[in-house]
């Protein structure tokens, strides 16, 4: 790693403009000023990428489908300029904040109010500690990744309060049923990430990325998803992070189309926005996670890349999984509540507890050289490869291949 | 394999996403007010009056106020008045014509009966597909001027009927000039031969129109 | 720092003692989880980050939620709890109980002999020795808590199962 391209100036740009307003103030309030920016920070961007995916998904969703997508929306005094409707997501904003806030009389008005802050509130933490960049990480925790997670957890809570708050039994269902699969689903989360935190030996994010520096050949990065283990865990943590993240096929917890949209029913204008905000930003945490995790972090893929700033890597690595999710979605039916628990609990969990056996069978051979390398590679992939097929037969079993007699 | 169909979907929905932008036939958007709206080409709201000519439309109406439109029509939105006088038609023959031939848009419900049973395919059901008026009762109620429209106008919207239509008429007016011309000829056979000119000077009416989109006139011509 | 714990102590005693006296059983509940969470900040507080971290994940992500989903599925009827006395046989054996458990916990607090002060803090334990600590010498009993703990899911598990007729082939 050559010392002038990690060192650039455009990859401290960040935090010397941080410094730079920090020295106008008082040497007392410096501290809080610190840490008041890294907030209007993190708020801004990742409030601005919340907008842009919303307008992303719109309209990558209607290309998906053959559609043109929303392309109306200009500007208020330049009505030749239509910027492909770009600016649509201000227009929500205004529209949901400009629409009647409609409580139930009977609702449970403190806990009715106090859902959509609180999962908003909880959305957020999990940004803190997930580094952006080679100098960019907000909060340095040793125990980074438990403390992701254990932000995580609220988000259920949230979710209970609103569809108990709102005294209406499709939300009430919904709500326990989105519980359920959120439950479910955490556990094979956790377990993706585990494989990780055995083989780098560390629970913090910084070190996490760290590990997965440097490339054979200058070209093949040694990020966890290019070995056998790491490849497993990512994809049961991408199918876990769609599932937590209440995103298509497993948007079961609204599913517009049957619950009418679930815990949500009764909320409407801004509050409403408010859950969805919390839900891209839950998704975005956790792409980002997911990132710093298996794809290299800030890491550039090849080493002649290197020049560019590694948050711009980040964030572009984010964008590449946001628009991955949205793929999925446009692609992907919704599954049932009965399908959803079954691929938890008998393929995922299954599946991650054998990949935790396979990362510390990496652990132990890292010795391994010539030959024996690539019995490494072949052992380990091994172990992952055979569990699917036969966890895949089973859990398929009745359901494919199937037949259509009447569709073409 | 668990999966493969998961990939194979994705593949679609990709396939879909790189077509969309370069092959238009995908897209199912028409974006409306900015572009015309492509109508199908059974698409139907009102009727419409069809004339032979552009230029004369109430000289060349096909309708002859028949009214059994205006007797079948449900909602009776349809209101005719019988000139006194004939005019000839597009094959000579002098026919009756709608002196007042209104329909009323606001009642009319679209139901193509009037269509069904006209026997000169003088009704056809038109294609306008934005309808706006400032006064509810007499701007909504089309008179014979606003309705009367020429078949070229049906030849745009709705080609292969109008082809139909235009290949049956021709047809029918062929033989009605053959046997038209055979009368004739066994009427100059049989007395003498001193009327054939009636025979021929009797499309002269239809003469002043341009014969050039009817293949009718060009059949009686002769 | 006192006055941040003064804040937390405020917090988490007001909400333990609001889950106390709240009518309604699923504000209780939620409260009790604010309580969780109070209890939380406070290892925090004290520097035990890990402690502070796992409390919330199981705690506040997993226990509430067993919590939450014992009151729904048990309850019937109306969510207020009566709050006046049933008996004076119950308000003589709660006293009671509440007494012993009380002294029991006193009686633990003042008979430790609390020297902190004296011996000088050690440094804080990072993660990495608390894991290497958990894997080495108290190995044993980690085992024996997750056997303990997967004995108790499949005592769960076995209990919630209801054999169910199989359906008659059609």
């Amino acid at each position: 790693m050559s010392v002038v391209a990690t060192d650039s100036f455009l990859e401290r740009a960040p935090l010397l403009f941080r410094d730079w307003i920090v020295g106008h103030f008082p040497v007392a309030l410096q501290w809080l000023v610190h840490h008041l920016l890294t907030i209007t920070a993190i708020l801004t961007v990742f409030g601005l990428f919340f907008a842009f995916t919303t307008i992303a998904e719109r309209k990558l969703l209607a290309r998906l489908q053959n559609r043109l997508g929303p392309n109306r929306s200009g500007l208020p005094w330049f009505r030749t300029l239509k910027l492909w409707g770009l600016t649509q997501p201000f227009a929500d904003a205004i529209k949901a904040i400009t629409k009647e806030d409609i409580v139930p009389a009977v609702a449970d008005q403190v806990l009715h109010f106090l859902a959509p802050v609180v999962i908003v509130a909880f959305s957020l933490l999990g940004f803190a500690v997930l580094p952006f960049g080679r100098y960019l990480i907000p909060v340095e925790l040793d125990a980074a990744i438990l403390y992701f997670f254990a932000a995580g957890t609220a988000t259920e809570l949230a979710i209970f309060m609103a569809g108990w708050g709102s005294r209406n039994k499709y939300s009430l269902l919904a709500a326990m049923r989105a519980l359920a699969q959120l439950i479910s689903y955490e556990l094979p989360l956790i377990l993706s990430v585990v494989p990780v935190v055995l083989v780098t030996g560390t629970l913090s994010t910084r070190d996490i990325a760290l590990a997965q520096g440097g490339w054979t050949w200058g070209v093949l990065p040694h990020w966890h998803v290019f070995t056998p283990w790491g490849f497993a865990g990512f994809l049961i943590f991408l199918v876990a992070a769609l599932a937590e993240s209440n995103r298509s096929p497993f948007d079961l917890p609204e599913a517009e189309s049957e619950l009418i949209a679930g815990h949500l029913t009764e909320y409407s204008g801004f509050k409403y926005a408010l859950f969805f905000m919390a839900e891209y930003f839950g998704l975005t945490a956790l792409s980002g996670l997911g990132i710093t995790v298996f794809l290299g972090g800030w890491q550039a893929p090849c080493a002649f890349l290197e020049f560019i700033p590694s948050w711009l890597w980040f964030m572009g690595k984010l964008a590449g999984m946001i628009v991955f999710f949205i793929w999925i979605r446009g692609t992907l039916l919704r599954l049932r509540i009965d399908q959803l628990t079954r691929l938890a609990w008998q393929f995922l969990v299954p599946l991650a507890l054998l990949n935790l056996g396979n990362a510390a069978f990496w652990a132990l051979t890292s010795g391994w050289t010539g030959p024996l390398a690539l019995a490494r590679w072949a052992i380990s992939a091994a172990i992952v490869i055979v569990p699917f097929f036969l966890l895949g037969r089973r859990l398929t079993a009745g359901y494919a291949p199937r037949t259509y007699r009447y569709a073409a | 394999m668990l999966g493969s169909g998961i990939l194979k979907g994705l593949g679609v929905t990709a396939k879909n996403f790189v077509g969309s932008y370069h092959d238009p036939a995908r897209m199912v958007t028409q974006e409306y007010p900015d572009t015309p709206a492509k109508l199908p080409e059974a698409y139907r709201n009102f009727p419409f009056l069809v004339t032979e000519n552009a230029t004369d439309p109430m000289g060349t109406l096909r309708c002859v106020a028949c009214q059994i439109c205006e007797k079948e029509c449900p909602p009776q939105c349809i209101y005719i008045e019988k000139s006194k006088d004939k005019k000839p038609d597009a094959t000579g023959k002098p026919q009756l014509y709608p002196a007042v031939f209104a329909i009323d848009t606001a009642v009319c419900m679209s139901c193509q009966l009037c269509v069904e049973v006209c026997p000169f395919d003088a009704i056809k059901m038109d294609h306008v597909f934005e309808v706006a008026a400032t006064n509810r009762f007499e701007g909504l109620l089309l008179n014979r001027e606003q309705l009367a429209k020429p078949n070229e106008y049906f030849h745009q919207i709705r080609p292969t009927e109008a082809a139909e239509v235009d290949g049956r008429l021709t047809a029918e007016r062929q033989a009605a000039a053959e046997k038209a011309k055979a009368a004739a000829a066994a009427k100059a056979a049989a007395p003498k031969p001193t009327t054939p000119v009636a025979g021929v000077a009797d499309p002269g009416p239809a003469s002043p129109r341009p014969a050039t989109p009817k293949p009718a006139e060009g059949g009686t011509a002769p | 720092m006192s006055f941040a714990l003064l804040l937390i102590a405020l917090v988490l005693l007001g909400s333990a003692a609001a889950a106390m006296l709240s009518r309604n059983l699923i504000h209780s509940a939620l409260l009790l989880t604010g309580a969780w969470a109070g209890i939380a900040a406070f290892y925090l507080w004290a520097g035990a980050e890990f402690v502070a971290f796992a409390q919330v994940l199981v705690y506040v992500g997993a226990v509430s939620m067993v919590v939450l989903f014992a009151v729904l599925l048990t309850r019937q009827g109306a969510t207020a709890a009566p709050v006046e006395f049933d008996s004076y046989k119950r308000v003589v054996g709660s006293i009671i109980t509440a007494g012993g458990v009380g002294g029991v916990l006193l009686g633990a607090i003042f008979g430790t002999p609390l020297d902190v002060p004296a011996a000088p803090s050690p440094a804080a334990l990072t993660v990495r020795q608390l894991g290497l600590q958990l894997m080495g010498p108290y190995a044993a009993a980690l085992l024996i808590v997750g056997v303990i703990l997967t004995v108790a899911l499949l005592g769960a598990i076995v209990i919630a199962a209801v054999d169910k007729p199989e359906d008659p082939a059609p």
